[in-house]
This record gives C-alpha cells, structure tokens and sequence, in this order.
C-alpha cells in the first residue's frame, strides 16, 4: 500500500502539486462557467416566444440554494474531522455532504420536469436553450461531486480514509465548494436579476 | 509534504469560524431574497444582489476553500482566470448592445 508519505514529495514550489492542479483545473472552469453566464445574459430579453423568466420559482430555488451552503458546511466539517483522525464524523459529514448534494438535484430534477410541463423546453425560446444549458452543466457537476463523495465515503468504511489521507477529501472540498460558489453567481444572475 | 498538510491544517479556519461563515451566509441569502420582494429596493436591485453575491462569492472561497489561509499561488492560479472570465463577460455583453457606451463616447 502506497503511504501518504510515499504518495507525496518534495517540488519546488514546496506545496502538493495534486492541490496546484486542481486550483489550474478551477481556473479553467471558471471560463466555463463565465462563458455560459455571459451567453445567458447575452440572450436574455432576446427571445420572448413561450414560457421566460416570469415562472422561475424563487422560493423553491432559495430553499435548493440554502440546502447547497449547507452542504459546503458539510463539507468543511468533513475535513476537520478526517484531519484530526476522527473516522466517525468524518463519515457522517462526507455522507450528509453527499445527502444535500442529492436533494439540491431533486430540486433541480422537479424545476426541469415543471418547466418542460409549462412548455419550456431547450428548443422552445433563447431563454429555454440557455437555461438549461448553464443550470444543466452546473447540475452535472454536483452530480459528479455527489458520486465523488460516495465514492470517498466507500473509501472510508474500507479504513482507507485516514489523516494521511485528507489531501483527497480537501481536492473534493475544493471541487465541491466551488460548484458552491458557481450557484451562488447562478441564482443572483438567473433568478433574481431578470 | 505530510507536514505541510499539517502546516495547512493548522492555518484553516476552526469548527467555530465555519459554523460563524454558514450563518453569514445564510442570512445574506435571506436578505437577496428580501430584497428582491420589497418593491422600494427595485431601483437599486442590480447593485445590492451583486455585492451581496459578491459577498457570498468571497466568504465560500476565503473560509470554506481556505484561501485566505492557504498559499498565495493558489490565490493568483484561481483569481486571474476568474478576471478574465468576467473581463470576457462584460466585453461580450458590450458587443450584445445588453450595456452600452454614452453616446458621444
């Protein structure tokens, strides 16, 4: 079995480069996501056939938006604890991570089910086909972050989820605070500001 | 590099600094959507939900992605691609004729 010490060492820069890659990784992802925003914003107005802004449901969407910051929180508990060693809390914390990730896609599932019911489809209008597009890419990455915090959790009942290795809960943290960070933009720009 | 994650994890924020910034965070969402319900805030609507986000954007990425603890090269790998993202953004939204220049200008 490969320790974490083995798994780490020395680079010039003296950090880990599995973490400076994942900030690379971030950094190119904030062009994704900034290009997807800008082509939402670009088109907004644009196109007024069939169903637009007027059915967005602020509050269901508050109550999705609440329930993701709470699963950043989830998250950083979960780091605290599987850096201080604490195999419990550690596991609860990944796996109540994972618990509101699921239930933000739920949130998400009924809204695309209800909108496509009003008649908004990605075909209907411009506002259609960039809603989708950029909340449906921002949905695939939490459902990505959700399989990774299983797949941890997995991890953890195996007892492969020590201190020593924590670099791997932060890279997911990372990862998962940032598909946060995403929505917080999302939900200003997409629900309030129409 | 096991002490610097060790050295890391003594830089990052406690428990109680965590639960402090999931109370900020959750009131500044409560305020976005209070606002955007009191009619007196519509002119000023943009400008408020944007420091606001703005707000929310900062506290997540300073305490809950810890670089406000973490290496300053972690900082600069994620802040310059995020100024050109919203540098392309407003360009594109210049181009679009959604802002426009004074006229004159």
């Amino acid at each position: 079995m490969t320790t974490h010490a083995d798994a780490m060492h020395h680079t010039s820069t003296g950090l880990d480069n599995r973490k400076i890659g994942f900030w690379v990784f971030i950094g190119s992802e904030c062009l994704l996501f900034g290009s997807l925003i800008s082509t939402y914003l670009v088109y907004q107005g644009k196109s007024v056939v069939g169903p637009t802004t007027q059915i967005l449901n602020i509050p269901l969407t508050s109550v999705s938006t609440f329930v993701l910051l709470m699963s950043s929180l989830a998250m950083v508990l979960a780091l605290a604890a599987v850096t201080r060693g604490d195999k419990v809390w550690g596991r609860v914390w990944i796996a109540a991570t994972a618990v509101l990730g699921m239930i933000f896609l739920g949130f998400q599932a009924y809204e695309f089910n209800h909108f496509v019911h009003l008649g908004l489809t990605l075909r209907t209008n411009l506002f259609g086909s960039t809603f989708f597009v950029l909340t449906g890419t921002h949905g695939a990455h939490v459902l990505v972050g959700v399989i990774w915090l299983w797949t941890l959790f997995v991890r953890s009942l195996q007892g492969k989820l020590g201190p020593d290795k924590a670099m791997n809960v932060e890279l997911c943290g990372l990862y998962w605070h940032f598909v946060d960070v995403v929505w917080i933009v999302i939900f200003t720009v997409v629900y309030l500001l129409r | 590099m096991n002490e610097q994650h060790a050295h890391d994890e003594q830089s990052h924020p406690g428990v109680g600094t965590y639960l402090i910034v999931a109370a900020v965070l959750t009131i500044i969402t409560l305020v976005e959507v209070g606002v955007f319900y009191v009619p007196a805030f519509e002119p000023v609507l943009a400008p408020i939900l944007l420091v606001l986000s703005a707000g929310k954007f900062l506290l997540v990425v300073a305490f809950y992605m810890h670089l406000k603890t973490d290496h300053r090269l972690f900082s600069v790998i994620f802040t310059v691609p995020l100024l050109i993202a919203i540098a392309v953004a407003v360009a594109l939204l210049f181009l679009f004729g959604v802002f426009a220049l004074p006229s004159g200008a």
